[in-house]
Order: C-alpha cells, then sequence, then structure tokens
C-alpha cells in the first residue's frame, strides 16, 4: 500500500505502537519464561518486601495495558496503510530493551527490588539480563535509523 | 454467608422487568445484544450472592467478588441503561433525566478516574482491614459491602466505557489511564492479600491469586472493548473529515 502519502501524525503513532508493543513483550517474556518455565520468579516471594509487591503490580498492568493500546494503533496505522516494518521493528525493540535495561538496572541494583534468580551467584545473571537489555536496545535504535534513512519500503 | 433470597430476587427481577419493558416500548428497535447484556449482568449478581457462593473460604469469596465487582459491571455497562432510559421515557421526563446526569455531582462521580477511584478505595477498605472478617459474619454488612462492590464497579466500567451519553466524556488516553491504574491496584491488592492475608479464612493464597489473575482477565477484556471503541470512531472521524485531521 504506497498509493497514499503518509500523514503527519503517522509516523508518531507507529512509533508510539511500537514502544508499547515492545514494553508489552518484555513483560510477557518475563511472566511466560521466568514465572511460567523456569519458575525463577513468583508470584510473591517473601524476599522481595512490600515495595517489590507494588511494583511487580504496576508493571504487571502496565505491560498488559500498553499491548492492548499498541495493538489497537497498530490496526490503525496498517489501515492507513502507512505501516513502516524497519520502524516499527525498531520502536519495539527500543521499547523492550529499554524496559530490560531499566529494570536490570534501577530495580534490581539500584532499588533491589527483586533480582534475576534466588540463592545463586548474580554477577553473570545481572550481566546477562542487563546485557541483553542494552543490545536489544541498541538494535532498536539502529533500525529506527535505518527506518529514517530508507523510508517508505513498507 | 448468604443474604436472604428476597433481598436479593426482589430488586433483581424489577431490574429485569423494568429493562424489558422499556426495550420493548422503545420508539426505535433496541439492539437484542444490549438486553441480553442487562440479564446476563443481572444473572452473575444473582449468582454472585447466592448460596453457591456462601463460606468462609477465600477462593469462593474471590469467585463471587470476580462476578459482582467485575464481569456483572462489563455487562451492565454494555446494556447502556441510560440511553435505554432517555429514550423509553416520555420526553419531558427523559429532558429532565437529561438535566439530573449534567448536574455537578453526577459529572464528577461519572469520571473515569473518580469513579475508579471510588471502585479502588471500597476495595482496599475491604481487603486492607478487618471489614471482610467482620463482612464474612453479618449479613447486612454482606449487603452493603456486596452492594458497593457492585454500584462502584459499574459506575467505574461505564465511566471507562463511556458508552452513554456524557456531556465532557474523556478522552481515550484518560480512560486507559485510569483503568491500567484501577488494574495496578487491583493487582498490588491481591498480592497484599497472599502476603498477608486476613485472620479468620481459609484459601487465602489460591484466593488472592484467582482474584489476580480473574482481575486481569477482565481488566483485558475492558481494555479491548474501550480500545475497539477507538479504533472504530477514527473511521467515522476520518470520514467526517478527510483532510484536515491528522489522527
Amino acid at each position: 500500500m504506497t498509493a497514499r502519502h503518509a500523514q503527519p501524525g503517522d509516523r508518531r503513532r507507529l512509533l508510539v505502537s511500537g514502544l508499547l508493543l515492545g514494553l508489552g513483550a518484555a513483560g510477557a517474556v518475563d511472566e511466560i519464561v521466568f514465572h511460567q518455565l523456569l519458575h525463577w520468579h513468583h508470584f510473591y516471594d517473601r524476599a522481595s518486601g512490600d515495595a517489590g509487591l507494588v511494583s511487580d503490580g504496576l508493571l504487571h498492568a502496565a505491560t498488559w495495558s500498553a499491548t492492548v493500546a499498541g495493538l489497537a494503533l497498530l490496526a490503525d496505522v496498517r489501515r492507513r496503510g502507512s505501516f513502516a516494518a524497519a520502524t516499527w521493528w525498531g520502536a519495539v525493540l527500543t521499547g523492550a530493551g529499554a524496559f530490560q535495561t531499566w529494570d536490570g538496572v534501577v530495580q534490581h541494583k539500584l532499588l533491589r527490588l527483586h533480582q534475576v534468580r534466588y540463592g545463586v551467584d548474580l554477577t553473570g545473571y545481572d550481566l546477562m539480563w542487563t546485557g541483553a537489555g542494552v543490545l536489544v536496545l541498541l538494535a532498536g535504535v539502529a533500525l529506527l535509523v535505518l527506518g529514517r534513512v530508507r523510508p517508505a519500503t513498507a | 454467608m448468604s443474604l436472604p433470597l428476597g433481598v436479593v430476587a426482589l430488586p433483581l427481577t424489577a431490574a429485569a422487568a423494568v429493562y424489558l419493558v422499556a426495550a420493548l416500548g422503545s420508539r426505535r428497535p433496541w439492539p437484542a445484544g444490549r438486553t441480553a447484556c442487562w440479564l446476563a449482568g443481572l444473572a452473575c449478581v444473582g449468582a454472585a450472592v447466592s448460596p453457591a457462593f456462601a463460606g468462609h473460604d477465600l477462593r469462593v469469596h474471590m469467585a463471587a467478588h470476580l462476578l459482582l465487582g467485575m464481569v456483572a459491571p462489563v455487562f451492565l455497562a454494555l446494556a447502556r441503561p441510560v440511553t435505554l432510559a432517555l429514550r423509553a421515557l416520555p420526553a419531558a421526563r427523559a429532558r429532565r433525566l437529561g438535566r439530573v446526569l449534567r448536574t455537578p455531582p453526577v459529572r464528577v462521580l461519572s469520571d473515569p478516574v473518580v469513579a475508579t477511584a471510588l471502585n479502588i478505595a471500597g476495595l482496599w477498605l475491604l481487603y486492607g482491614t478487618g471489614l471482610l472478617t467482620a463482612m464474612l459474619h453479618s449479613p447486612s454488612l454482606h449487603l452493603l459491602a456486596s452492594a458497593h462492590v457492585l454500584l462502584t464497579g459499574w459506575l467505574a466500567t461505564a465511566a471507562v466505557l463511556g458508552l452513554e451519553p456524557s456531556a465532557h466524556r474523556r478522552g481515550v488516553v484518560v480512560r486507559a489511564l485510569a483503568l491500567a491504574g484501577g488494574m495496578a491496584a487491583h493487582d498490588v491488592l491481591a498480592k497484599a492479600l497472599y502476603a498477608h492475608p486476613p485472620a479468620d479464612v481459609a484459601g487465602a493464597e489460591a484466593g488472592a491469586q484467582l482474584m489476580y489473575n480473574g482481575g486481569t482477565v477482565v481488566h483485558l477484556v475492558v481494555a479491548a472493548l474501550l480500545w475497539r471503541q477507538w479504533y472504530r470512531s477514527r473511521a467515522t472521524v476520518r470520514a467526517a473529515f478527510p483532510a484536515r485531521l491528522p489522527g
């Protein structure tokens, strides 16, 4: 669909959709992989205290709400024919990477709300967790730049 | 502790009858889906306060709580009773109802942020204090708390979905944020119940998880309804103003 010109609001909506879905995807990976499959994280672990409980509840609500909103915005962008794959995937990875990095640095290390895993030496896990976040974030920014240089490849 | 049959059955039957009479007597045909939603919502209320959900087990209590405070309100909001009343009433009385809807108290209460805050405040009172234990032992407290959970849940859901005519409906972002805020408070409350279960109730951990997971599902259904409405409304807006509006 290249017949119509993208309108000014379209790119912003595409970016917001990708960022929201990236945030939602990062939350979903945490719930599916680390809660359900690996059982490293739990519904409530006595170690993390009331602050961890509040941050868990907030993040759960935020990531799921972001997913629904991001899907609606994506549907609208596609309907208008202004979907651009590189920009959208760039925004998804940027959102997911930023969330993962923030989770690893602020929530795990600065606020000490919860940890990647319990009962083991954390150095390697922390490096992997935050490192993965930074890599995904960089990949997202690279795709966003690429999407700016070569627009309209949708 | 279940409620006396008449206290529940009479108002529910009356609510069903009044809605059916109004829907059948409406000048324009009233969509059957809305009538079905109204009856389904009333059925959820009836089930939630029936003896089937009595007892001191938090799992059973939470199942009733989800039906009464979350599932029933979604159905009741989708049934659009205010719209039906405005249509079915004689013109003079419909105008009077319209004026009442525009008065400051109603406008404040039907704001999605205020309505959600009221709903959450009631839940924190119920589960964060000794009220839950007291309620399980007193039929009148049970009736009062149930009515509060139902009415504020309904008000909050209706305010977020914004399906009824309103002088001041908030934009989709405010309504989505109010919903997300309510969901976050509900999640935190469920986890707090798990961590610090109230005295005198069994099944606290399973009950708290049911509250958390069930709450997530219903909140996501409401979010999907809200955003579907937005998606459809964008098409209408663009058809009306093809060139001017960017979004």
